[in-house]
């Protein structure tokens, strides 16, 4: 039992690191370009598909590093034809434009790879387990597990200690001064909507190699992406982080004791916060009200 | 275009839609065809008093639909061969969710407002994929048809003029509403909602009373859609068709009382041709979603209401 539980847990904390990474880039977006991009999932699955022809070509480890810069390839060309359009109107523009975007960008997907679910070929060693009594511990998952840690960390590092990152926290605080002390926000609201849109890649390249590949991926992950905002808090990374895990965590322990609620956990978790705090864990007061 | 919000204008237009199966086979049309446009129609309303009216983008009305749906179907399932009494239930479940959620919903405003509303939905699309004995599954609910109204059999033509008397009805109470303080109230929340705050009105409690009124008549629309299908399916709660209630609000104009009528008019003609004619009728949609977005932000009403007043 305690094996089945722990089992559970840890697929939890996979599916969590997949949530998170999806909320990562999606906290990005909405922080700086104040846009919920609801063609997230798209973007995701859109990478993953994007390594699985390039594996042939470019092996694993290539397709890893080379297909979340083809999908922010794609991300730019979105944001230059249509969002940047939409910034200085009602959010609700920006919304119905990247929903439509991803209704287009999944029955093309469908279209050229078909509905079919696709394998991602994954390198040999790591699909081994690690240890014979836990047996689900393959050296993917727990790939899986380091690489979202590595980049995110680089994210924050990134935010934290480059110009650049440095530019698009003060972007968030207060765009109109920094636009008034010469940055160029266009620039940085693109770099920064490109740079949400690899996070999805990697979200997407890596929940393929476990899941395989569909079209609607991306609409399976995204949802609960929105949840770990809700939850950690609009307007934190950190918190972000956090409430995918949380939220990936809670739902993997409820797979193991009723597995039919291990997705309406997820929705509880997020009323019961919005009862206690609603700000979520990390968010700030009023922001984006 | 002007005179479809006055007087004259909705005479004409109640004799357009009571004439429907007169006129409607002539351009190639049927009878559940002009259903769904005023069931769209009838939902996109709703959102439209807490979208257009007060300010609040729901993106998870489609829960009340469905709500709405299901409840019916259920009824007429095990418990009653009553289509009206089915109806009753159906759109209370819906609107008494939008009743009980609202509240927690309002909690946050603008986009962060969004996100809660559609998790929520998903919540009930989770619970309706997943709670296979009672609802069916991800197959849908089945098994139930409408029952004959007061001894007269509910034929395509007949349930078309209950759709109507429903439609009617509902537009009657969104049209009294929004004539009343209660109306003018919303309208403020949406223009300037610090003052009203500063004023002393409770601007959350307004909000989720909006909230819950345009469930009530989603769920009621939700209703008439299982009766129009004989069948509720999750796809009814799914954020998709949420998405679909809003883009029918912006294309046909949200500012205007019967914009949403022209848009869920202009929408299941474009679902209904183009997935006949193409496998690829979702990019279609999506065309639709982006290039009305980008093009007739004030949808299809303002635009011709702006070009007569210039």
């Amino acid at each position: 039992m305690l094996v089945d539980i722990f089992f559970n847990a840890f697929n939890g904390l996979i599916q969590g690191s997949f949530y998170a990474l999806m909320a990562i880039g999606l906290s990005l977006i909405l922080g700086l370009n104040g846009v919920i991009n609801f063609a997230h999932g798209s973007f995701m699955a859109l990478a993953g598909y994007f390594a699985f022809t390039l594996v042939p070509y470019t092996g694993f480890w290539g397709a890893l590093f080379v297909a979340p810069i083809l999908a922010g390839g794609i991300g730019y060309i979105v944001e230059q034809l249509i969002v940047k359009r939409l910034y200085l109107r009602d959010p609700l523009y920006s919304i119905l434009a990247t929903f439509g975007l991803a209704l287009i960008m999944q029955d093309l997907t469908r279209t050229i790879w078909g509905a079919q679910g696709l394998p991602l070929a994954i390198p040999d060693f790591l699909n081994q387990p690690l240890s014979d009594t836990y047996f689900f511990l393959t050296g993917y998952r727990l790939f899986v597990v380091i690489l979202a840690i590595i980049s995110t960390s680089a994210l924050f590092a990134v935010l934290r200690y480059t110009r650049l990152g440095v530019r698009i926290r003060a972007g968030n605080a207060d765009l109109e001064t920094i636009s008034a002390v010469g940055v160029n926000i266009y620039f940085l609201r693109s770099a920064n909507f490109v740079l949400g849109i690899m996070f999805a890649g990697l979200a997407g390249i890596l929940a393929a190699g476990q899941l395989g590949l569909t079209p609607t991926m991306g609409d399976e992950l995204i949802m609960p992406a929105f949840v770990a905002i809700v939850v950690g808090g609009v307007g934190s990374l950190l918190g972000s982080l956090l409430g995918g895990l949380i939220i990936g965590l809670a739902s993997g322990i409820t797979t193991a004791f009723y597995p039919a609620g291990s997705e309406v956990v997820i929705y509880l978790i997020m009323g019961f916060m919005l009862i206690a705090r609603p700000r979520g864990l990390f968010g700030q007061e009023g922001l984006f009200e | 275009m002007k005179s479809l919000s006055g007087k004259n204008g909705t005479i004409l237009l109640a004799v357009v839609l009571i004439l429907v199966p007169f006129w409607l086979p002539l351009v190639g049309g049927y009878p559940d065809l002009a259903s769904r446009v005023l069931i769209y129609a009838l939902a996109a309303m709703g959102l439209n008093l807490l979208l257009g009216f007060t300010g609040g983008l729901s993106f998870g009305h489609a829960a009340y639909f469905g709500l709405g749906a299901y409840g019916t179907g259920l009824m007429l399932d095990n418990y009653t061969s009553n289509t009206l009494l089915a109806m009753l239930v159906g759109t209370a479940v819906g609107g008494l969710a939008a009743l009980v959620l609202g509240p927690l919903a309002v909690r946050r405003r603008g986009i962060y407002f969004s996100m809660i509303t559609i998790a929520i939905g998903q919540m009930f699309y989770f619970i309706a994929v997943r709670w296979n004995s009672f609802t069916g599954g991800e197959d849908g609910l089945t098994g139930f048809s409408r029952q004959p109204i007061f001894g007269m059999s509910l034929n395509s033509v007949h349930f078309y003029y209950l759709v109507l008397i429903f439609f009617g009805l509902g537009a009657l109470i969104l049209s009294i509403i929004l004539n009343s303080p209660l109306g003018h109230t919303f309208v403020a929340i949406r223009e300037n909602q610090k003052r009203l705050t500063f004023l002393g009105i409770r601007v959350e409690r307004y909000i989720a009373l909006s909230f819950a009124i345009s469930g009530v008549i989603c769920a009621l629309a939700g209703s008439l859609n299982a009766l129009l299908d004989n069948f509720a399916s999750p796809d009814d709660l799914k954020y998709t068709l949420s998405g679909n209630f809003l883009i029918i609000v912006v294309l046909g104009g949200m500012r205007n009382f019967w914009g949403p009528l022209v848009g869920a008019a202009i929408f299941v003609l474009v679902q209904n041709y183009v997935s006949a004619v193409t496998q690829n009728w979702m990019t279609v949609i999506g065309l639709v979603f982006v290039l009305s977005v980008m093009f007739f932000p004030l949808g299809v009403l303002g635009f011709f209401r702006r070009r007569s007043t210039t």
